[in-house]
């Protein structure tokens, strides 16, 4: 197993956010986790990267089969964790080729990758600087790329972005999670979606639904999401299954 | 006694209008005499490795000229390019008869004790003078050097561009390994005349105790441009000065840049001047300050005097200790309808946010800091060439190591 997350209770700023949650993500599986705005999703993923402010009072993450409940982030970065963040920071005076330099040396494949996502231009501007809702999400994924990580983060990696860059996002994290592969795929994903459209481009093995910090329900990620955008998620917090 | 050593006299005790009174008494007023060398080939493998800390290439290659002086003899003075001068300034007074129209006059001799001082004990400086058209292929070098425990070294220096040449500086201030204490007063008076563009980059490195008052004026004629870069990373016990640019002249442009870095004991108090006194001149005053338990005071005035002028003024400071601390002090002075002159101020820590996002890329703590910290002290430096730019990023570079 991958990431196998055990009865995870979570508090931020004092306040229970995640109760008992389980999940268990395989090499070279995607999972997407669907959930309104608040149930918890984003909390999920900052916990598992190992964010402070995230508190973990019950349960463990086992990453590799070592765990990783209580280790510092960068930790989980060397062991092979990655995140693409919905709202980065802006790192002031700091070029994005200085960041990516420091965790990849590997000219030509940095620059292929800033190609396949139209990103060239943007190597010498400050982390994320006056970038546009779209160019935050490529940098994510560029930085992602470069660092090559075994388990993807993703959270909205298509939120904000226009149609004609969410073809070249889908790609991008398909490359990330060598779909290209099939049996030698090894990369997994766990992925936030609010719109669904990531699914049209990337092929999920496996969705959950977080309700108020509980994970209510999987199956097949194309299903669930037809049923949350018909009825809502009204319906599966009636749903009694 | 000339006129204006009688004057000197006069302000012999005159207390600055900033920083803390030093007296002068408590330091060496002589020096032994170093000889002259031609080739420097007399600097140790230390002395060189200290001058290179501080941007000074002691073989003086790629550079357009060379100006060293230690305590008070001048050791090196040498210009590799035809229109480029570079000499001690008592050579200069010699030769130009007493240098008439700059000595003393774009500084008032009775400013306080510290002209009045480097007029009534004049150590040498440096003369620097680009002819007319002249435009300097490299960068000319010129380093005060502090070698005798606890001594003073009074320099005055002379700058002249002359009309539309051009000039990169680099000054680079330091003591040698083992002192601690020392004075150091610079008179600088810079005459950029009409059309001549001037970058002038000094880096200081001193001894802990050493206590240091540069006296600077600029004078910058129709069309001309001067820009300025101060780098001041490493310990000094006081550090006060407060440069004053003068745009005289039409489209006069001016840039001034401070990167500031004080450790516990160190009082940096480091401003900025510019009068903008004829139309369409511009301005910016820029500084980059952290403390690290020493007390900065950032000081940055700018004075509209004419119509059209534009001007702006930015001081970002960043605390990272609970001891020191950072005042920032901007102010904008507009005389006429049409001045166009804004500030920023802006005093931060360094977010968890931003150091939790670089660790998710697997940066430690440590790393991640040092990135922020080095963006936060990356100034656009204007007008220099690639070469010199990265040559001062390295210099930055080298120094922020003894931040972490």
């Amino acid at each position: 197993m991958l990431l196998d997350i055990r009865e995870l209770t979570v508090e931020v700023a004092g306040k229970e956010i995640l109760k008992g949650v389980n999940l268990q993500i395989d090499q070279g599986e995607t999972h997407v986790l669907f959930g309104k705005n608040g149930s918890g999703k984003t909390s999920l993923l900052m916990t598992i990267m190992g964010f402070s402010g995230y508190k973990v009072t019950e349960g463990s993450i086992f990453f590799k089969g070592e765990d990783i409940t209580n280790f510092p982030i960068n930790e989980r970065a060397k062991r092979g964790m990655g995140m693409s963040f919905q709202r980065p920071p802006t790192i002031k005076g700091v070029k994005t080729i200085d960041l990516i330099a420091i965790f990849n040396s590997d000219e030509k494949s940095v620059t292929e990758a800033a190609e396949s996502l139209e990103l060239t231009a943007f190597l010498d501007r400050e982390i994320n600087r006056g970038f546009s809702g779209g160019e935050i999400k490529k940098s994510e994924l560029l930085q992602l790329m470069t660092q090559n990580p075994d388990l993807i983060l993703l959270d909205e990696p298509e939120s904000g972005v226009d149609l004609e860059n969410i073809a070249m996002i889908g790609r991008a994290i398909k490359k990330l999670l060598q779909k290209s592969l099939r049996r030698l795929r090894v990369n997994a994903g766990l992925v936030i979606t609010h719109t669904g459209l990531i699914l049209n481009y990337v092929e999920a093995d496996r969705g959950h639904l977080l309700l108020d910090g509980r994970m209510r329900c999987e199956g097949n990620p194309r299903e669930m999401f037809a049923t949350i955008q018909k009825s809502g998620y009204e319906v599966c917090a009636r749903c009694q299954k | 006694m000339s006129e204006v050593k009688k004057r000197a006299e006069s302000a012999q005790g005159k207390k600055a209008a900033y920083g803390p009174d030093i007296d002068l008494s408590s330091f060496n007023k002589n020096a032994a005499p170093h000889a002259y060398d031609a080739k420097l080939n007399s600097l140790s493998e230390e002395q060189k490795k200290f001058m290179a800390e501080v941007g000074i290439i002691a073989s003086g290659g790629l550079r357009s000229g060379n100006f060293l002086q230690m305590d008070h003899s001048a050791v090196n003075c040498s210009a590799f390019q035809m229109g480029v001068e570079v000499m001690s300034s008592a050579e200069a007074l010699r030769k130009y008869d007493g240098l008439k129209e700059y000595w003393w006059k774009a500084i008032d001799v009775i400013t306080d004790k510290y002209t009045a001082n480097a007029e009534l004990f004049f150590n040498n400086g440096y003369f620097i003078r680009v002819e007319e058209g002249i435009k300097a292929k490299f960068p000319v070098q010129a380093c005060l050097y502090i070698g005798e425990e606890g001594l003073a070294q009074n320099v005055h220096n002379i700058l002249i561009a002359e009309e539309g040449s051009e000039l990169h500086v680099i000054t680079g201030c330091t003591t040698a390994p083992k002192i601690k204490r020392g004075l150091h007063i610079g008179i600088s008076e810079f005459y950029i005349k009409k059309g001549a563009k001037v970058t002038f980059t000094m880096v200081h490195n001193w001894g802990e105790e050493v206590v240091v008052r540069p006296r600077t004026a600029v004078w910058v004629e129709e069309g001309a441009t001067y820009n300025s870069n101060f780098i001041c990373m490493k310990p000094a016990r006081s550090i006060q000065m407060f440069p004053s640019v003068r745009l005289r002249g039409e489209n006069a442009v001016t840039r001034l840049n401070s990167i500031l870095v004080a450790t516990k004991g160190s009082e940096l108090d480091i401003g900025g001047r510019v009068v903008l006194e004829a139309r369409g001149a511009k301005a910016e005053i820029l500084s980059r300050t952290i403390s690290k338990g020493g007390n900065i005071i950032a000081r940055g005035i700018l004075i509209g005097e004419k119509t059209d002028v534009k001007a702006h003024l930015e001081c970002s400071g960043l605390m990272l200790s609970d001891e020191g601390s950072i005042r920032a002090i901007p102010e904008l002075d507009g005389r006429v309808a049409g001045v166009e002159m804004s500030h920023e101020a802006a005093l931060g820590k360094i977010s968890q946010e931003e150091i939790e996002y670089l660790m998710a890329r697997g940066l430690s703590e440590r790393e991640a800091t040092a990135l922020i910290v080095r963006g936060f002290l990356r100034v656009e430096m204007v007008g220099l060439p690639e070469s010199l730019k990265r040559e001062i990023e390295r210099l930055v570079e080298e120094s922020e190591k003894s931040l972490f």
